[in-house]
């Protein structure tokens, strides 16, 4: 083997596929093919947002999480009482959040990533309990138990007016998030990205190669932590309510839930695992309203026992 | 220059009431071949791991070139110059051989901290990994994982890792530990051929390995150094025939 076919070789893997425009056209699709259904399509996109981010944390840098809800929520009522107080100008508003989350990323991120495994699960499931109660006794501000209502968000760039029918909405969401993607594409397949990868797979390595991996993890945490902000600023702008659900240990699981059903680690998992679980989820739900979570259920132990690696694993194994 | 390459002082370490480092006085030249032999439990690794910051040691000093190098976390002493191997072969095993390297390379380029470049960007860095593979004979298993490499493969990739983040002072942990006799030639065929600037220690239980390579040995028993000098000295000893070398090499 030559020296610049395995350079070669190398960078192809960095490279961008056609095969990674799908989600992108499939979402612009979506758009024209389920007029009626840009609400819930708005949220699937912002919540594939949500899932991306706990992917970078947990596929890439191998960080396990429970309380990635905390990022998510922070973020939505840093939007929402921007929003509720006289500032509803939304893309600042996104930015306050993502700022908000990052903020606590970095602090509870400085003392729980000191630990690993089981412990650091417990530690972030702390720091989210505690966020929401938090919430919940600030009630003044976050309306507590009621939810947070009463959110005027301004027309984006002075112009685009979320209507009523999401048309606006969607589309924002639909920017956001590939701006966000793109960012975490490229963050993905950096020398800091694939040195994460390398904590993941082996931190005595890591450590004996020179690496600061506390110093790494953190940043990733951090980072992530600012795009789960993102995504909580988002579906609070276009649903115009916040709720403590969105700090909820149930949003926290529900997200690594998707995550895994679409594949970890993959960067693309997020796209497949969101929409399968969210449309599923609307439509067990509306047939069965009481039971629901049983077929959310089935259909998870179905991709532990015959789906390792989420879809997408599937899709490996089928390719080989 | 007589600055020792690296040098440890009273180096001490216990665990509770277990001592496994005592008051280790240790000095490695400039360039050296040097072995770190005992017997099981001799305390050898936990030696490793506290020159290299694994470990914090409980007393003593550990210097690099003559650098008071004791409370530098790991990190920065990689940074310097010291390198260490596994005994227990420690890979990225679901990358490539290639990327193995690459990641120590840019490690050491500090490009680890670079957020938005493709990886695939920095050719420099995959080429100089690519001909380190080349000189350890791994190129033409650059692209697969090393999950699909031998274990005697697998143990010159630790090799190349460390070679990867140009090492002033490099230890090897049992270099061929694990791999059958008939491949550790081809371990110690490259060791003898790494750069004679590069001051070696090998801690290693193989005795044809070690009488091969080095040129003095030091004997550890229990956390303390029995005995320190060339080879024929050690093999000689008495005290090392009787704890360690029992009567193999009496020949």
């Amino acid at each position: 083997m030559t020296p610049s076919r395995a350079v070669d070789a190398f960078a192809r893997r960095h490279r961008y596929s056609p095969l990674e425009a799908l989600p992108w056209l499939a979402a612009f699709a979506a758009y024209f093919v389920f007029p009626d259904y840009l609400a819930l399509s708005a949220q699937i996109l912002a919540t594939i947002l949500f899932a991306l981010s706990a992917d970078l944390v947990l596929g890439y840098a191998g960080i396990v999480t429970l309380g990635h809800a905390a990022f998510f929520g922070t973020g939505a009522y840093t939007a929402g009482i921007l929003a509720a107080h006289g500032w509803g100008e939304p893309i600042t508003g996104l930015l306050a959040g993502a700022l908000a989350a990052a903020l606590l990323g970095f602090l509870s991120g400085l003392v729980v990533l000191r630990t690993t495994g089981l412990a650091l699960l417990m530690q972030t499931l702390v720091v989210a309990t505690m966020v929401t109660e938090a919430a919940n006794k600030a009630s003044f501000i976050t309306g507590g138990d009621d939810g947070m209502q009463g959110m005027e968000v301004w027309p984006i760039f002075g112009r685009l007016r979320f209507d009523m029918f999401g048309h606006a909405g969607y589309f924002y969401c639909l920017t956001v998030v590939f701006l966000c993607w793109l960012l975490a594409r490229h963050i993905v397949h950096s020398p800091f990205g694939r040195s994460l990868t390398g904590i993941r797979e082996n931190v005595p390595r890591m450590h004996a190669i020179g690496a600061p991996v506390a110093q790494r993890r953190l940043t990733i945490y951090t980072i992530s932590a600012a795009l789960a902000g993102i995504s909580g600023a988002l579906i609070a702008q276009t649903t115009q309510f916040v709720s403590l659900s969105s700090l909820s240990l149930e949003r926290s699981g529900t997200v690594l839930i998707m995550l895994i059903i679409g594949g970890v680690g993959r960067l693309y998992g997020a796209f497949i695992g969101v929409p399968l679980y969210m449309i599923a989820q609307d439509r067990f739900s509306a047939a069965e309203p009481v039971y629901w979570y049983f077929w959310i259920g089935l259909l998870m132990v179905f991709v532990v026992v015959f789906a390792r690696g989420g879809v997408l694993g599937l899709f490996d194994r089928f390719r080989r | 220059m007589n600055t020792p390459a690296l040098e440890t002082r009273g180096l001490h370490k216990s665990f509770g009431a277990l001592t496994v480092a005592n008051a280790v006085e240790f000095r490695l030249d400039r360039g050296a071949r040097h072995a770190l032999i005992g017997p099981n439990g001799a305390g050898k690794t936990t030696f490793v791991n506290l020159v290299t910051g694994a470990l914090r040691p409980s007393a003593g000093q550990i210097c690099l070139d003559g650098a008071d190098i004791t409370h530098l976390p790991q990190a920065a002493r990689v940074r310097r110059g010291l390198v260490r191997t596994f005994q227990i072969t420690a890979l990225f095993r679901r990358l490539t051989v290639l990327e193995n390297v690459t990641l120590a390379v840019c490690e050491r380029e500090g490009l680890g901290r670079e957020l938005l470049r493709p990886a695939g960007r920095h050719r420099a860095a995959i080429e100089e990994a690519f001909a380190l593979l080349e000189q350890l004979g791994l190129a033409d298993e650059a692209l697969r994982p090393v999950t699909a490499l031998a274990y005697g493969r697998q143990r010159l990739l630790e090799i190349a890792i460390a070679l990867g983040l140009l090492p002033k002072v490099l230890l090897l942990d049992e270099p061929a530990a694990g791999v059958p006799s008939g491949e550790s030639g081809m371990i110690i065929d490259v060791i003898d051929s790494l750069p004679p600037d590069i001051a070696l220690l090998i801690i290693e239980h193989d005795m044809d390995l070690v009488f091969r390579l080095a040129q003095r040995i030091t004997v550890l028993v229990q956390g303390s150094v029995l005995v320190e000098g060339p080879p024929e000295a050690i093999a000689a000893d008495a005290r090392v025939r009787q704890v360690y070398l029992g009567e193999r090499r009496s020949t």
